[in-house]
């Protein structure tokens, strides 16, 4: 037990001094880091609660992607019905508890129209299932329902739109670092380091940022859209900001051109020195708005943002260049944020932000010195206790807790584990349970010489009897450190996570490395009496 | 050097003999601590209860009153102020409004700043939270289903080990740690968040980590005296582990003490959690979980039975106390 070959000793050292190496970029600064080598960069990240910043969680409704669809399969089918060769006339449409029903007006079509239907499906998922199943019920009525499939399917690629949408909104702002993630199936965490104040991130977070132009419908009878009623082909949207005092406009259902068809959304002024934003079509979208202002000289047109109306300016002469501007009442800075957001493109599904936490730089700046100086208190307080308690033995064990941090930082560098407020507490706490495999080992040798043991054999029975007992312990203490790893969330996890690899590399140090140590003692002094 | 020890070497405490007074004790402690946390409540963090927390420091110690005043005038509902850490920090918390998401909370945030802004020139805003009510019953899910697993799985793990009268007895000593802490927190109304589940999940690792010790050494114990009686069995084995039991806890106390004095106010619940956490759970290990042994029944040959089968039986045996000796 206590024999270690030249090799073993090299084997037991090698891992430690990789740990530390690895340990040492997290002292050094950012600069110095980025010269050494790609394997040395392991530094350990900060956690907000050190950093300052914003950690952000974003929910997107599940119901509202449903929805969604629902809508858009019904535009889809009419189109596809009334547009296509025959005509198939249907009526009653509803879509009403998720599912799409119609009419058939001429029963002799009801199977034509399921056949121009189907086609709209799609697979969904690995069982051959499609994403909605169309039915005849009554033999004239056809329903279309979703399938859960086809929903999960939707709202996976919703949600992968929405984290990449939402990447390139955060670049945009121009902060550094951002951490955008999905978790969950419907969840986002953003965490953007450095934030100070999050209002303007999550007001751009916030909106859909979803462009139309539509026609105003100036044949609707205002009284009708005052009560919300709109003639057949057009809607009442909301208006806050309508220079005739009414809240509500009306528009045609057609879309004459949307966000989609934009090429590129700046920040600017108008002749009144107002704050608009200035936006460039790509070739179809300029071709499509041209056409569409040729045609409605002297009428007005809706800018919608988000299914309200910003603005409806009139038509002076057709719009030919590709290029137009969206004017509202706009500040400059909501001016450039509406600009970011259509830059980045449209959500495609609304997302509220459900958790939030910020911590400003100064917190995050106090809580490292403070949680600096607790740990070098607390190993100096630890270090002197043990050395007045086992002389020699306690120095051993304080070797081995010095390592055993520095091992710690090093493979929370490796793994790139974040260091947070509580991951702080859990370095001391383990500064103090590391010491807890010594102080097993050492009162056993204690009691094993006070049975009579000879100096080396009460050593070796210190260690072998007490390894079991630290295995023991450590393996329960594992478990609750699991638990918290699996079920925890924030601070919990960052807690979690030092004390599971304070858990692996305490024993090791404790139990392997002080043991080379007190074997080496014990081959070079041939000690006959031990002070323990 | 001479050096220091704690526990004077072969102590022979009758750990057991006052098991009765012990047990009584315990027993009237945890269900003063359920009362309290019945009674009074816990004081529940946003994290729990959702709603808005900032946190403003001031630059001189501000008069609470004028605070209170300046965030009830913000017409959004009760809010609740705390002195964090030092008299120049304060918590303000506000309930979450019911409708208009992230925006509204938004504004609310915004208000707040300003009218503070106006009314203490000076001041900054070191940390904000907004948990939704949806995110903070999570979160409490979470931290009971975290507590609860990993006091089951553990007394799973020493039933298993060992003898089913282990798992139970250290289920109870560990239910008695955590809801002591409980009784902690309704008592003193220190604020109770994500980051005290943590210290809890903590002080059952800790505490488990002592019971595992002793019921290691009692049956180390079994093996090597068969013919001694339980009650002089775990005697000896709670007093041949007291030194490191004492050691352990001191060294952690060390720690934490460095940590609830240096560390800043953030931490400072949790740290005093975790001090509560390690005096109850020694107390229950020494006092509690190895003398319910004996109510339980554990008889020296259980260990017959589970050692055939079980690691156990790679321990070395040794036998009568003064066996091995060579002077």
């Amino acid at each position: 037990m206590l024999n270690f070959s030249r090799w073993a000793v090299a084997a037991i050292l090698l891992p430690l001094v990789i740990g530390i190496l690895c340990a040492v970029p997290s002292f050094l600064p950012e600069q110095a880091v980025e010269k050494l080598p790609r394997f040395m960069q392991t530094r350990v990240n900060l956690g907000l609660d050190l950093s300052g910043g914003s950690h952000l969680l974003l929910e997107a409704s599940t119901q509202d992607v449903a929805k969604q669809r629902l809508t858009n399969m019904e535009e889809q089918v009419r189109t596809e019905l009334r547009r296509g060769d025959p005509r198939i006339a249907v009526g009653d449409i509803s879509s009403r508890d998720g599912k799409l029903s119609f009419m058939v007006r001429d029963p002799a079509q009801v199977d034509a129209a399921v056949e121009r239907i189907r086609p709209l499906t799609q697979g969904a998922g690995l069982t051959g299932q499609r994403d909605f199943n169309v039915e005849v019920v009554n033999s004239s009525t056809i329903v279309i329902t979703p399938t859960d499939a086809g929903i999960n399917n939707a709202v996976k690629s919703a949600m992968e739109v929405a984290t990449e949408v939402i990447r390139k909104r955060i670049d945009e702002m121009g902060t550094r670092e951002p951490t955008i993630q999905q978790q969950g199936d419907n969840r986002i965490v953003v965490q953007v380091p450095g934030l100070q104040n999050p209002k303007a991130l999550k007001d751009l977070l916030g909106q859909t940022a979803k462009l139309e132009f539509k026609l105003v419908d100036v044949t609707a009878n205002p009284a009708e859209v005052a009560q919300g009623r709109a003639p057949v082909g057009s809607e009442v949207l909301p208006y806050p900001d309508n220079p005739s005092r009414m809240p509500v406009i009306a528009v045609k259902r057609q879309v004459m051109v949307s966000g989609e068809d934009l090429t590129d959304a700046t920040q600017g002024y108008d002749q009144n020195n107002q704050a608009i934003v200035n936006i460039r079509f790509n070739g179809s979208g300029g071709r499509k708005f041209g056409q569409v202002t040729s045609q409605n000289v002297n009428r007005p047109f809706a800018i919608i943002l988000d299914g309200r109306v910003l603005s409806a300016p009139n038509i002076n002469e057709p719009i030919l260049g590709g290029s137009a501007q969206i004017s509202g009442n706009f500040t400059v800075e909501s001016a450039n944020q509406l600009a970011i957001a259509l830059r980045s493109g449209k959500l495609p599904v609304a997302l509220t932000v459900v958790e939030e936490r910020t911590v400003g730089p100064q917190l995050g700046a106090d809580s490292i010195r403070a949680g600096l100086i607790a740990s070098v208190i607390a190993v100096v307080a630890v270090a002197a206790f043990m050395f007045f308690s086992y002389g020699r033995f306690g120095v051993y064990a304080n070797i081995a807790v010095t390592i055993n941090v520095l091992v710690i930082l090093g493979v929370m560098g490796i793994l790139g584990a974040t260091l947070t407020l509580p991951g702080i507490a859990g370095f001391v706490l383990t500064i103090g349970t590391a010491v807890d495999a010594n102080v097993l080992i050492y009162e056993r040798i204690r009691e094993e010489r006070r049975r009579g043991r000879g100096v080396v054999q009460a050593i070796e029975y210190g260690y072998k009897e007490a390894s079991r007992t630290i295995f023991e312990a450590n393996v329960t203490h594992a478990i609750a450190g699991g638990i918290m790893l699996a079920l925890g969330s924030g601070p919990i996890k960052g807690f979690a996570i030092v004390l599971l690899i304070g858990i692996a590399t305490s024993v090791y140090t404790a139990v392997t490395f002080t043991r080379v140590l007190a074997a080496w003692w014990l081959r070079t002094k041939r000690p006959t009496e031990i002070n323990i | 050097m001479k050096l220091l020890k704690l526990v004077p070497d072969n102590t022979n405490i009758g750990f057991v003999k006052l098991r009765h007074w012990a047990f009584a004790l315990t027993a009237l402690l945890t269900v003063l601590a359920v009362g309290a946390t019945l009674h009074r409540g816990l004081n529940l963090g946003v994290d729990f209860v959702g709603g808005l927390m900032i946190e403003a420091r001031f630059q001189q110690p501000p008069q609470l009153d004028k605070v209170r005043t300046t965030v009830d005038r913000l017409g959004v509902g009760d809010g609740s102020l705390q002195q964090f850490g030092d008299p120049r920090t304060v918590q303000i918390r506000l309930p979450l409004p019911e409708q208009g998401g992230a925006g509204a909370a938004n504004a609310i945030v915004e208000k707040a700043r300003k009218a503070m802004t106006a009314e203490f020139p000076g001041v900054t805003f070191s940390r904000y939270d907004t948990v939704s009510g949806k995110v903070s019953g999570e979160l409490i899910r979470n931290g009971v289903l975290a507590v609860m697993l990993a006091v089951i799985g553990i007394a799973i793990f020493s039933w298993f080990r060992y003898e089913w009268q282990f798992g139970i007895s250290t289920f109870v000593a560990i239910m008695h740690d955590v809801l002591m802490t409980l009784g902690f927190f309704a008592i003193t109304q220190l604020e109770f968040d994500l980051n005290i589940v943590a210290a809890v999940l903590t002080i059952v690792g800790y505490s488990i980590n002592d019971k595992m010790v002793i019921d290691d050494r009692i049956r180390e114990n079994m093996r090597k005296y068969r013919k001694m009686d339980m009650k002089s069995l775990i005697d000896l084995s709670v007093n041949e582990t007291l030194p490191r039991t004492v050691m352990t806890s001191v060294t952690i106390m060390l720690a934490l003490g460095a940590l609830l004095l240096f560390g800043g106010h953030v931490l400072r619940g949790f740290t005093a959690a975790m001090m509560l956490g390690i005096v109850v759970g020694t107390y229950s290990s020494v006092y509690v979980s190895s003398s319910l042994l004996i109510t339980l029944g554990l008889t020296p040959q259980a260990g017959e039975r589970k050692e055939r089968k079980s690691i156990a039986a790679q321990a070395e045996r040794v036998g009568p106390r003064d066996d091995g000796a060579r002077p």
